[in-house]
């Protein structure tokens, strides 16, 4: 994509005049102006949410202190705690009740240190805190797929070019179809299967993804850093498997005289549960962020020379919510408010239902549209989705 | 031996891809193997604005040699600040508790924080002894331990351990503050003059000189000659401000070696945010750039130098671009926010600097 650093007519993406670079797409015809929104709001309203935007953001950065440093030690506390014990309780494998409930708390701890610490932590909330154990750079999670991708595929291409066809690798991540504008090819019609298959496997899925191995083979990304990527994930896949099937299973090798040859078959299966506990978790978590119905798509073009309003426009009506208690959000990583999330990537999560009520209050004024429901009705939509875009489009008949 | 057994590679693949002390931090903050944490077990008054604060370092602590320094985290209002300060006291002992002492600079946030609102028992967050301005062994015979201003700490340091380890060589401790109110460790040197014959201990007072005192205003040649120093052959340690060292190293060029000279700056971020950003110099000390400061945002004038540092959005929301900053002062280009912390992480997408700024590019 070119970059332009002068740009005539409309303002640049960015607040500032010190850096006239930050120009998502930037089309060849640099007058035509981006139609995202036109269809709610003027030019004039879309600049006014943006500033409005801008603005909430700004109080929120400047309220940030000792209470969210708190929290998210207290959130890393509960993870250490649980994860420790999930790996004591999964030790007890002649204990069905204890071994059971290790299981859980080992699940319970991949699914914090995954989504409300790892992967809110690598998007940079909590580098202000200037804790090298929080540094988004730094930070490695507990997670096949390595963070160095992940923060590029995600953190880069999904949270700038969110919805757009081409740039957007996580729409269908390249296998599903779930948006009318996606071509339609044969493996489409397993869509629902293959969804439901690689909820078990979904952290292998995301080190794959995150590979783009179909980009190499299309010469979009060279061979190098296409050979750094596979390296990279082969010992990161080692590090996690050396740990969870062979260091701790080997741990129970004492217990065998007292309770069993298969006792670290069960440490190892009990790990490989909690393992997919948290696989199909995050899986539904986020599918349940973009993919329902009434999510909204983009071309290219349309993106071509946003300004800073429309793109908010365009993460609010790319993203979906989904309700209910605090536990649950913070069990999704706060991603169930994943409007707000994808508004303001880099706010700490526990901001965001604080960030809603105002966002909400901004909708109405606008009156557009919030894409919000139940955990149940958002899964229902994904699924209703998959199995709807799975079937040869009409016109596609040959 | 536990301490081995917790920082081995067993234990790491046990707890990859953290290490062994984000859990023992759980159990207690300072059981840590590898990070080294401290207490604050006491805060004493040096001048009216500076201070000396005693710190108890926890197991991981490796000692440190006199004349180095540490980088000195604490945490207020959830965010850490870090800054370098070097270690005031003796060597001897090192490895139970050492002091650091801190003059409160008017901008500076955390020495103004360790002056007036340092409580006992605050954990601070150390690395390991840093820095090569130490002494060889065996110690050189003459030494001169000269200093300006707060520079004094890590020669004081010096001064201390050679008391301490029963050093018998000559030394001399030449030391230039602005009076006696605003000197560091005034009783402690007068006490080292008396009872260590080896070492002469002269101050000179630019400001408020005592009457009679043979030697006044800044630093001579004849100063030195007045204390029987040769600087073509005395070995020669020298901390304090910039123009000081710079005064320093005119005499030892002109009439002495100035290989004989080894020199520590002690910096304070000056930080001026009414003052035109486009001053001083950008260093991207990995790749070993310098450029004089345009005023664009750090990625633009690395992209400038030839560099190609790693970006996404270049809007300040994909943490793509983000490099750990180890000084200098920096402004938000959307905020205008001023930082200045020593060692934090910036989206360099977003920031200006602000006078001179070292990255880690």
């Amino acid at each position: 994509m070119s970059r332009l650093r002068r740009f005539p007519l409309i303002k640049p993406f960015s607040a500032t005049d010190h850096d006239r670079a930050p120009q998502p797409i930037v089309g060849m015809d640099t007058v035509k102006r981006s139609p995202i929104g036109l269809e709610y709001l003027s030019y004039e309203q879309l600049d006014a949410f943006g500033a409005e935007l801008d603005a909430l953001r700004q109080r929120v950065l400047d309220d940030l202190g000792q209470e969210d440093a708190d929290y998210i030690r207290r959130v890393v506390r509960v993870q250490r705690v649980s994860e420790v014990l999930g790996r004591l309780g999964i030790f007890c494998p002649f204990a069905w009740p204890v071994f059971a409930g290790g299981i859980g708390a080992l699940a319970l701890a991949k699914i914090l240190e995954n989504m409300e610490i790892g992967h809110n932590v690598m998007h940079g909330q909590y580098d202000w805190m200037n804790d090298p154990a929080l540094d988004g750079q730094r930070y490695e999670w507990d997670f096949v797929a390595p963070s160095e991708d992940w923060r590029h595929g995600h953190n880069f291409l999904h949270h700038t070019y969110t919805n757009i066809h081409g740039l957007d690798r996580d729409i269908g991540y390249s296998t599903f179809r779930v948006d009318a504008a996606q071509p339609w090819q044969p493996r489409h019609r397993f869509n629902v299967p293959l969804a439901l298959g690689l909820m078990l496997i979904f952290e292998f899925g995301v080190l794959l993804h995150g590979l783009e191995r179909q980009e190499y083979r299309r010469g979009k990304i060279s061979a190098e850093v296409f050979q750094v990527r596979r390296n990279r994930a082969l010992k990161k896949i080692g590090r996690q498997v050396l740990k969870d099937y062979v260091a701790y299973p080997a741990l129970a090798l004492p217990l065998v005289p007292f309770v069993g040859w298969w006792a670290p078959l069960a440490v190892l299966s009990g790990t490989a549960v909690a393992n997919v506990i948290r696989n199909a978790w995050a899986f539904t978590v986020i599918f349940c962020g973009h993919f329902p119905a009434e999510v909204q798509t983009y071309t290219r073009s349309d993106a071509e020379n946003e300004t800073r309003g429309q793109w908010y426009l365009r993460q609010l009506l790319g993203s979906a919510n989904i309700t209910g208690s605090r536990l649950f959000h913070v069990l999704t990583g706060n991603l169930s408010y994943q409007i707000e999330h994808h508004l303001f990537p880099d706010i700490p999560a526990r901001r965001y239902p604080q960030i809603a009520a105002e966002v909400r209050k901004l909708i109405e004024k606008y009156q557009l549209r919030y894409n919000t429901g139940r955990l149940s009705r958002q899964v229902r939509s994904v699924l209703h989705q998959l199995a709807t875009y799975s079937r040869r489009p009409a016109s596609d008949a040959h | 031996m536990i301490r081995r057994a917790l920082t081995s590679s067993a234990i790491a693949a046990l707890t990859s891809p953290r290490t062994v002390d984000h859990y023992l931090e759980q159990l207690h903050p300072m059981l840590t193997v590898d990070l080294v944490r401290a207490r604050v077990v006491g805060v004493y008054r040096e001048t009216s604005d500076s201070s000396t604060v005693l710190l108890r370092p926890n197991r991981a602590w490796r000692g440190f040699t006199a004349g180095q320094h540490v980088q000195f985290g604490i945490e207020v209002d959830g965010v850490r600040r870090i800054r370098c300060f070097s270690v005031s006291s003796s060597a001897a002992n090192a490895r139970r508790s050492f002091t650091v002492s801190v003059k409160a600079h008017p901008d500076g946030y955390v020495s103004q924080f360790l002056h007036r609102r340092l409580s006992l028992g605050t954990l601070v967050h150390l690395s390991q002894a840093e820095g090569e301005f130490v002494l060889p062994q065996p110690v050189p015979d003459p030494l001169l331990l000269l200093s300006g201003g707060s520079g004094s700490t890590p020669v004081m340091s010096m001064l201390r351990t050679l008391r301490d380890t029963g050093h018998r060589g000559r030394v001399v401790f030449l030391h230039y503050a602005r009076s006696r109110d605003e000197e560091m460790f005034a009783d402690e040197l007068d006490q080292i003059a008396i009872t260590m014959p080896n070492a002469r201990v002269h101050r000179i007072y630019t400001r408020s000189p005592v009457p009679g005192s043979p030697l006044s205003g800044r630093i001579t040649v004849d100063h030195l000659a007045y204390l029987d120093v040769d600087p073509t052959n005395t070995l020669t340690y020298v901390c304090g401000p910039a123009g000081f060292i710079a005064a320093v190293s005119r005499i030892y060029a002109t009439h002495g070696d100035i290989a004989m000279l080894h020199t520590e700056y002690f910096k304070v971020p000056a930080v001026d945010p009414a003052a035109a950003d486009m001053t001083g110099t950008v260093t991207f000390a990995d790749s070993e750039v310098t450029v004089d400061n345009s005023g664009a945002t750090i990625l633009v004038q690395a992209e400038a130098a030839g560099l190609a540092p790693r970006f996404g959005c270049r809007m300040g929301i994909c943490n793509t671009c983000a490099v750990r900053k180890h000084h200098g002062a920096v402004r938000h280009v959307v905020s205008g926010e001023v930082s200045a912390a020593t060692n934090e992480t910036i989206r360099i997408c977003t920031h200006t600097p602000i006078g001179d700024v070292n990255l880690a590019l």
